[in-house]
């Protein structure tokens, strides 16, 4: 017998087999593309909406709404100076159209990462049943390259912002959920148990306790969502995302070293502002304990 | 008022056992399986065995028995947030026992409120927030809930602290938090688990202190746990004695020190001081008709150890001892009061040493 050689299926059942998949994934799209395009275009929508007020209102304007957006997260003028400067540069230099097209891709990757990803974290922490299917779900979310589920995602929805944004989404997803189940889980279990002894319902119990007291976790979730968008801005040029990652694709393929640095220092200065403010906010949500007034 | 609604608390043949099937085993334990033998052959914890007692209103009940005696866990079946494996405990001629989550809840809002060992305050809100948790849960408007937050705030005299953190608080701060916030919630059931436990002793004594003042006015039901003798004895009306989950004595503090129900409960109050715990009116003899009745008196609900030093200063060896209406209660003579101050299995031992 040979030993050496794995025994494997026919070649022609294999391409059988592959066919069929195809075929059927092939009929679902046809089928269902259209439909599923249309629950989708408000997103499309909505993203064209912030990218056309970031591009075409006055620069002077945008810039100063976020900075104020950052002060009122951060209350931190160092963090707003150094942002103020980072635009200003990337302006001077070319790249603001490119990037206002990615803070509003990134913004909207993190508000449906947000709306979604909460309310599963607090289902996953609430039975063990949802964690035990949802936990093996993210795990394979996190692992699997994302070229492999940009091809279902293509099929559907052809090239375009929405197959960008939903290949975004399920790549930058799982931290907002895996630190909000965290976070409700490490509420302490003794004052959940004066919550209950107050005579609180589930819903008060969650307002009232879990949810504030997990809201520093989940911020850290919501960071890490930033920055795992801002990484897949290039993959998602890729089928036609505009923005910063589409200058760094084409560098790529005629080989515009400078090009490529520029927009690349463009998404780290983006990506610094964003963790910066994000985690600024974070630590002010746990004011409280500190032990000095 | 008919024995339905009496406010009292009747606890009947309650039994807990912790485990997964602990229903399996209820006959068993009832048919006299002890804690240790379920522990082994079923690994099943024997909690409560068989507790009967009657908390009566507006009364300080102690509980009181080692670690692990089983009084958090029966404290906790008052309000439900244990339910038991067999046995009733009835409010107002409810059965909290049996009550739905909605029933429940209503009557934590409502009627029995907590204070917690760790405090188990909400930490990410202020003192004044955290004293308008009850009331906000019971749908109060904000501005009452905070009325009545402010209210209890300043009886427990953290006033001028609304807007800490608990964590910015000492222990006894936080623990007077925790009092206004069950306070707030104008119950008429108090539940303080070993609410003072963690505390330093002098903070402590304060507490008992502020606690007392407090019940003075309140006339609320109270429970409270502890592990720690004298606390029992300065607070309780009645105190209940707990060991490893069976009652072993219920009564007053005399009832308890001078009649221990049994070797255990001798033992426990071996090292009390009996002449700060005991009033004269409990070793005073009763006047007979024709007895001539000292001059000096003393109040009937004075301590021994007082009534003691007073008569020795004064160089008197009766007293005539009067209660507050100033009803004749007995009469008292030193070397009574020297028997009652000293415990008799003490006197017992040392006979013997003399022999
Ligand atoms: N949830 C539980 N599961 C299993 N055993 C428990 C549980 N809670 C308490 N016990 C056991 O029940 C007994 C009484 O505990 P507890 O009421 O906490 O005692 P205490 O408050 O007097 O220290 C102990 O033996 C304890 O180990
Ligand atoms: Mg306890």
């Amino acid at each position: 017998m040979d030993l050496i050689s794995f025994p494997e299926m026919s070649r022609g059942s294999l391409r059988a087999m592959r066919q069929t998949i195809d075929g059927a994934f092939r009929d679902f799209t046809r089928a269902w593309g259209e439909t599923l395009e249309a629950i989708f275009s408000p997103l499309q929508s909505l993203l064209t909406f912030l990218e056309n007020l970031l591009i075409h209102s006055p620069w002077i304007l945008v810039l100063a709404a976020i900075s104020l957006g950052i002060w009122l997260l951060s209350r931190s003028w160092r963090i707003v100076v150094g942002a103020v400067v980072a635009l200003v540069a990337i302006g001077y230099f070319g790249m603001w159209e490119d990037t206002m097209r990615t803070i509003a891709m990134v913004a909207v990757c993190t508000l449906i990462a947000v709306v979604v990803g909460i309310p599963i974290g607090i289902l996953m922490a609430q039975s063990k049943r949802t964690n035990a299917v949802v936990t093996p779900v993210l795990d394979m979310m996190q692992t699997m390259p994302s070229f492999v589920y940009l091809i279902p995602v293509v099929m559907i929805f052809g090239l375009g912002k929405v197959p960008g944004v939903i290949a975004v989404v399920i790549y930058a997803i799982p931290p907002v959920i895996r630190l909000t189940n965290l976070g409700i889980r490490q509420v302490a279990p003794d004052v959940l148990e004066a919550a209950d002894a107050f005579g609180s319902s589930d819903w008060q119990k969650l307002r009232d306790v879990q949810l504030p007291l997990a809201l520093p976790t989940i911020m850290a979730g919501v960071n890490q969502t930033i920055m795992m968008s801002l990484a897949m801005v290039v993959v998602a040029s890729m089928i036609g995302v505009r923005g910063l990652g589409q200058p760094v694709l084409q560098a790529i393929n005629q080989q515009y070293f400078t090009m490529g640095v520029m927009n690349g220092l463009a998404i780290v200065a983006i990506a610094i502002i964003m963790d910066r403010t994000t985690q600024a906010y974070g630590h002010r949500l746990q004011k409280h304990s500190e032990v000095r007034k | 008022m008919n024995a339905n609604d009496s406010h009292d608390i009747e606890i009947r043949h309650l039994y807990k056992i912790f485990g997964s099937e602990s229903r399996n085993y209820i006959k068993s334990v009832k048919d006299g399986m002890t804690k240790a033998e379920l522990n082994d052959l079923h690994n099943h914890v024997l909690a409560l065995h068989d507790i009967n007692l009657t908390i009566p209103r507006g009364r300080i009940t102690v509980i009181m028995g080692l670690s692990g005696s089983g009084k958090s866990t029966l404290v906790r079946h008052l309000n439900g947030l244990i339910r038991p494996t067999a046995g009733e405990v009835l409010f107002d001629g409810k059965d909290v026992a049996t009550m739905s989550p909605a029933q429940l809840r209503e009557f934590r809002r409502m009627k029995i409120a907590m204070v917690f060992q760790k405090f188990a305050l909400l930490p990410h809100r202020t003192v004044l927030q955290n004293a308008a948790y009850g009331p906000s849960l019971r749908g109060v408007s904000a501005s009452e809930a905070e009325r009545l937050a402010r209210h209890w705030i300043d009886r427990v005299g953290l006033a001028g602290y609304e807007d800490y953190y608990p964590r910015q608080l000492s222990g006894g701060m936080q623990q007077r938090v925790g009092l206004a916030r069950a306070l707030a919630n104008d119950a008429e059931i108090l539940l303080m688990d070993e609410a003072f436990s963690a505390l330093d002793p002098l903070i402590r004594v304060d507490m008992q202190s502020i606690l007392l003042e407090l019940q003075q006015e309140l006339q609320k039901t109270i429970v409270f746990i502890t592990h720690d003798l004298d606390e029992a004895l300065r607070l309780g009306d009645q105190i209940a004695i707990l060991r490893d989950g069976a009652m072993q004595q219920v009564g007053s503090r005399e009832d308890i020190v001078l009649r221990p129900a049994n070797s255990y409960v001798a033992d426990f109050v071996r090292e009390v001081n009996r002449g700060r715990i005991l009033e004269v009116r409990s070793v005073a003899t009763p006047v007979a008709a024709n007895d001539d009745l000292p001059d000096f008196e003393v109040k009937a609900r004075s301590k021994l150890d007082v009534v003691a030093r007073r008569m020795t200063s004064e160089g008197v060896a009766r007293a005539l001892v009067r209660d507050r209406q100033g009803t004749v209660v007995g009469t008292i003579d030193l070397p009574a009061i020297l028997d009652a101050m000293v415990n008799p299995a003490d006197a017992a031992s040392d006979a013997e040493d003399a022999a």
